[in-house]
């Protein structure tokens, strides 16, 4: 910084950002390195990429259903902005599982030529909110769960994967903001949002065990300071929600046993009749035009 | 659904700064239901391009403006005395927002 000239040390030189649209942006992967990292098997990176990048496209899906639909056009805005900040985390996801697999798969590849049965999400980002007390308590547990593990994430021995933790860090903490903004301002108003915040709540809070039931995959990848395993992110998970709904008025949430759908899960590719539906809506153009370009 | 339900959101006008020197602009107007939402949707509506570091809400009713009725008594006296302006001096190059 100079201190010669007052000005200039106020405003910057290098840039167009003066006004209406910055042009600053930054790719959060320039000159990270690649290269799979030692005694890892690339297998396991590959199912573990698609497993995180699986849940942001997913839960992204499901919020772009919400545009046009929602209560008010900020709050559209809002969910719409939510859903696109992880569809930019699926595509590096996905990206980087197709450039560790090797076999010329991209992003849109694995997005739209797969089958359900090749999704690694959890099962929670396949629900439909049937109302708006719903997408914010589903919002609420999704991104407070990923919240949590985007975070340690950025401490990954894989440096991908750090960085895309790190980068997601920033959105995620928005995203829980607003849905626990809504959370409070509903169990917190009137007696019929009050009810209606309380039936959603309830209504997600048993789903939300799966979230912290490692995969074998992820405790391999965990051991070798790669992946995180889920189940250390219980207590930060249960503080956030346990405060939130403090503030809410609601009852706080049950202890959650870390049983999963009878041992197998959205992680090995078992899924509901929700995920076919998302995906015969997400993949219809892909598949009816293969190698569209538009 | 109640009656209460349906009322509108108040408006609030948004102020973004661009850039951290130089003085927050208005951009536009929203609909929320307090302070707190307003900053939220104008993070939302207005910053999405990056526009901005630094964001006011403000109530609309809260704005008091001068009424086109005001016009010649406010603005008309300024117009020919052209010696208030600042163009009889030499502005060094290094400033850059006047």
């Amino acid at each position: 910084m100079s201190f010669d000239d007052a000005y200039d040390a106020l405003t910057d030189h290098d840039d167009d950002t003066r006004w209406a649209y910055g042009t600053g942006f930054a790719d959060p992967l320039a000159g990270v390195p690649t290269a799979v990292p030692d005694g890892v098997d690339p297998a396991d990176l590959v199912a573990y990429s698609l497993m995180l990048g699986d849940d942001a496209l997913v839960m992204s899906h499901r919020l772009q259903q919400w545009v046009t639909r929602a209560p008010e056009l900020e709050d559209e805005m809002a969910i719409a902005n939510i859903g696109l900040d992880l569809l930019g985390q699926a595509r590096l996801l996905l990206s980087r599982a197709g450039e560790v697999e090797g076999a010329g798969r991209g992003e849109d590849a694995l997005a739209y030529l797969r089958d359900p049965a090749g999704f690694r999400n959890v099962r929670l980002a396949e629900l439909a909110a049937e109302d708006f007390a719903h997408l914010v308590a589903h919002l609420l547990v999704f991104a407070t769960w990923r919240l949590a593990l985007l975070d340690r994430l950025s401490a990954s021995r894989d440096p991908v994967l750090a960085a895309i933790g790190a980068k997601g860090v920033k959105e995620v903490t928005y995203h829980r903001e607003y849905a626990a903004g809504w959370v409070v301002r509903l169990g917190d108003g009137t007696e019929v949002s009050h009810a209606r915040m309380r039936a959603a709540a309830e209504a997600i809070e048993p789903l939300a065990g799966e979230l912290f039931a490692p995969h074998e995959i992820e405790l391999r990848l965990a051991a070798a300071g790669v992946a995180v395993d889920p189940a250390t992110l219980r207590p930060e998970f249960d503080d956030v929600l346990t405060q939130v709904h403090q503030l809410a008025t609601l009852p706080p949430p049950p202890a959650r046993d870390a049983v999963t759908t009878s041992g197998a899960s959205g992680r090995d590719g078992i899924h509901g009749p929700e995920l076919a539906e998302i995906l015969a809506e997400m993949q219809e153009l892909a598949r009816a035009i293969p190698g569209g370009a538009w | 659904m109640s009656d209460e339900i349906k009322h509108e959101w108040p408006l609030f006008e948004v102020f973004v700064r661009a850039k951290r020197g130089l003085n927050h602009v208005h951009v536009g107007s929203l609909r929320a239901a307090d302070h707190e939402m307003a900053l939220h949707h104008a993070r939302d509506l207005y910053t999405r391009r990056n526009e901005g570091v630094s964001i006011w809400v403000v109530r609309s009713d809260d704005v008091v403006s001068s009424g086109p009725g005001d016009k010649d008594a406010f603005f008309a006296p300024s117009g020919d005395k052209a010696y208030r302006h600042p163009t009889y001096y030499a502005i060094p190059d290094s400033v850059p927002h006047i």
